[in-house]
């Protein structure tokens, strides 16, 4: 029976809404305002941390990055000659012993930085020179998009050449062509012999990764270190200071994501011997990535139920309003008890009412929770991802809260004492 | 076989310690086509036996037989069927619903007897052209007279041909010329063959009635 009337049911619910405009928007705001925010939060969440995760995995779940860290002033090495030389940092020793005694290490990768002034004609460039080996755009998943990257020959025969970061290229060559062009640094000549482009890096963790791959300028490591020495020289604040590293990172890409662990305690114990002080960081991005998802969990869980509290609030003020009508109504309640209603049909007359309020903001916050995090993504640049099942998991609660906050009033409804209903008012 | 029957009908309510007898051991009968009138001062019982007769309320003591069967001792869903397949209500202040237009008020009874869509708004049409409202159908009760208003509450009480239909002061809140036109449509009604029960205190109304059953302190009185 009560299947066959839902359509005159539902047409009369509505039309019953649809008098009180004002009163049953209202009431559905808090629904409304409660689903959108399930969705766009999940939506931000998701997509923040997906970009997040992906990053990470840019740097390599296989791979350890560890970084020289210059020591704080006044804890230098002792050989030094001038009181501004300061001796730190990874060493060529670590390298070789990393190599041959971590399990699963498939290749390591050296990168030696010199900050320089870059000429090409009248185009300056204050940027990272990166003396380093020909994979280290494999490992680092830069794209050549022009000429070439380093090779093993340039390495061998100590070539003066280069590889431009897509932006550095740019500076420096603004009409195009860098490949094949000459660039100048002191006394030095470099002929450039490919463009590359790759992700930045960024930070994880609190510990920051050196470059903008885009802005630097890669070298044969040779190369670097037959043109500068050892030392480097900084003017800086007024005074000359010099540097001596040997390495200023060292990337280790391990077979599996097994051996990781593994790896990063025994890499800490080679530096720990071989190092008098902390001068390293050692990032494992695959901890990081462990680290992110374990996040997510927690931020979802926060959002949940911040969430769930929203549209808890929503359902009791759509119990409140339907009390309200349903005290109105009084009148109309026992009119249609003396007609032949049960009490069933007055619960399904307004369970009707409550489920349509509740699924109207529903619908309407997941129109709003859709178009969010469109607006977030374009005005703040951050990614968002609105899942499928965040909608769907709205719109149940949705239909839940119209249910669950609508029976009260309408088992008042339906239990009003008929004689006394039509007495009132 | 009568069509409804009162046999010794008591109706009491408890106060706290106290016993309040609404009616005190009420027997009558109704016949088929008749149109009977029930009188009595405040406070007699009028509105006690038409709570009863109607289905909306059940004997403390006694049996009530509704087209021969005992309904005393029925539950809510059941009294709620009799209700809509059995009566007619009319009542005093016409009791329509405001959000629905004089179709749709009349309809009623026949939506919570599960009757279609379609075949209740057929019935509905009749009947609004029956009592003289065919072209007043969209209209909602605030912008009716009352005389109208009360058009549509006797449209409604027939729509599911009942067996009985009960009226509650049908003309008390009309003026006399409107009460008279509504009284004259009652009592045609009851020529063809609509078997009623007006609860009145005006002698005139009563007058016009077959019998007349007299409440004084919930006892029938001659």
């Amino acid at each position: 029976m009560i299947g066959f009337q839902l359509k005159r049911m539902l047409k009369s619910g509505w039309k019953s809404l649809w008098l009180h405009k004002m009163r049953s928007g209202l009431t559905t705001l808090g629904i409304t305002f409660g689903v959108c925010s399930v969705i766009a939060m999940l939506a931000i969440g998701t997509g923040a941390s997906e970009e997040a995760q992906e990053q990470i995995r840019r740097l390599g779940s296989q791979n350890i990055i560890i970084q020289s860290v210059k020591p704080p002033e006044g804890q230098s090495a002792s050989d030094t000659r001038t009181a501004r030389l300061s001796e730190y940092g990874l060493t060529y020793k670590d390298e070789v012993r990393i190599r041959d005694t971590v399990p699963g290490v498939v290749q390591t990768v050296p990168a030696r930085r010199v900050r320089q002034n870059i000429y090409r004609e009248s185009h300056r460039l204050d940027t990272d020179l990166v003396g380093t080996v020909p994979w280290y755009a494999e490992i680092n998943n830069a794209t050549v998009l022009r000429g070439r990257f380093i090779s093993r020959v340039d390495m061998e025969q100590k070539a003066g050449v280069c590889v431009l970061g897509r932006k550095a290229a740019e500076v420096l060559f603004p009409l195009g062509d860098a490949v094949g062009g000459t660039l100048r640094q002191g006394g030095l000549r470099f002929q450039v012999v490919g463009i590359v482009t790759a992700f930045q890096r960024g930070e994880f963790g609190g510990k920051k990764l050196a470059g903008d791959p885009n802005s630097e300028v890669y070298v044969p490591l040779t190369t670097m270190n037959l043109y500068y020495g050892p030392n480097t020289m900084y003017y800086a604040g007024g005074t000359m200071s010099a540097e001596r590293v040997e390495l200023h990172e060292l990337t280790v890409q391990l077979d599996t994501r097994d051996r990781v662990r593994q790896a990063e305690a025994v890499i800490r114990q080679i530096l720990t011997e071989g190092h008098s002080k902390e001068d390293y960081q050692i990032v494992v991005p695959l901890q990081l990535l462990i680290q992110a998802q374990k996040t997510k969990r927690i931020f979802s869980i926060v959002l949940g139920s911040i969430a769930a509290i929203s549209l808890l609030v929503g359902g009791i003020g759509i119990m409140n309003i339907t009390l309200a009508t349903v005290m109105e109504r009084t009148r109309e309640i026992g009119i249609r008890r003396a007609m032949g209603a049960k009490r069933k049909h007055i619960i399904a007359q307004f369970l009707t009412e409550t489920l349509l309020l509740a699924l109207s903001g529903g619908l309407l916050g997941i129109l709003l929770g859709i178009a969010t995090p469109l607006v977030v993504q374009k005005f703040a640049g951050m990614r968002t991802i609105v899942t499928v099942w965040s909608l769907m998991l709205a719109f149940g609660i949705s239909a839940a809260v119209g249910v669950g906050f609508g029976i009260y009033p309408a088992y008042r409804a339906a239990n009003m004492d008929p004689i006394e209903a039509l007495r009132h008012e | 076989m009568a069509l409804a029957e009162f046999r010794n009908i008591w109706k009491t309510y408890e106060m706290g310690d106290t016993l309040l007898h609404a009616l005190r051991g009420i027997s009558f009968t109704l016949e088929r086509g008749e149109m009977i009138s029930i009188m009595g001062p405040s406070g007699s019982g009028k509105s006690t036996v038409l709570n009863l007769l109607g289905c909306l309320d059940t004997p403390t003591r006694g049996q009530y037989f509704l087209g021969g069967r005992d309904v005393s001792k029925l539950d809510d869903d059941a009294l709620s069927e009799i209700r809509a397949k059995e009566i007619g209500f009319i009542f005093q202040s016409y009791n329509l619903i405001t959000q629905l237009n004089v179709i749709e008020n009349i309809e009623v009874p026949l939506y919570y007897q599960g009757i279609s869509e379609h075949e209740s708004y057929e019935r509905a049409l009749d009947l609004a052209e029956m009592v003289g409202l065919g072209h007043r159908l969209g209209h909602v009760p605030t912008e009716l007279s009352g005389g109208e208003r009360q058009r549509v509450g006797i449209a409604r009480a027939l729509a599911n041909s009942p067996l009985i239909v009960l009226a509650d002061e049908p003309t008390g809140n009309l003026d006399t010329k409107t009460g008279g036109q509504i009284l004259d449509l009652l009592t045609k009604l009851n020529r063809d063959g609509v078997t009623m029960i007006v609860v009145t205190h005006d002698p005139d109304i009563a007058a016009i009635t077959h019998r007349t059953l007299r409440l004084v302190d919930g006892a029938l009185v001659q």
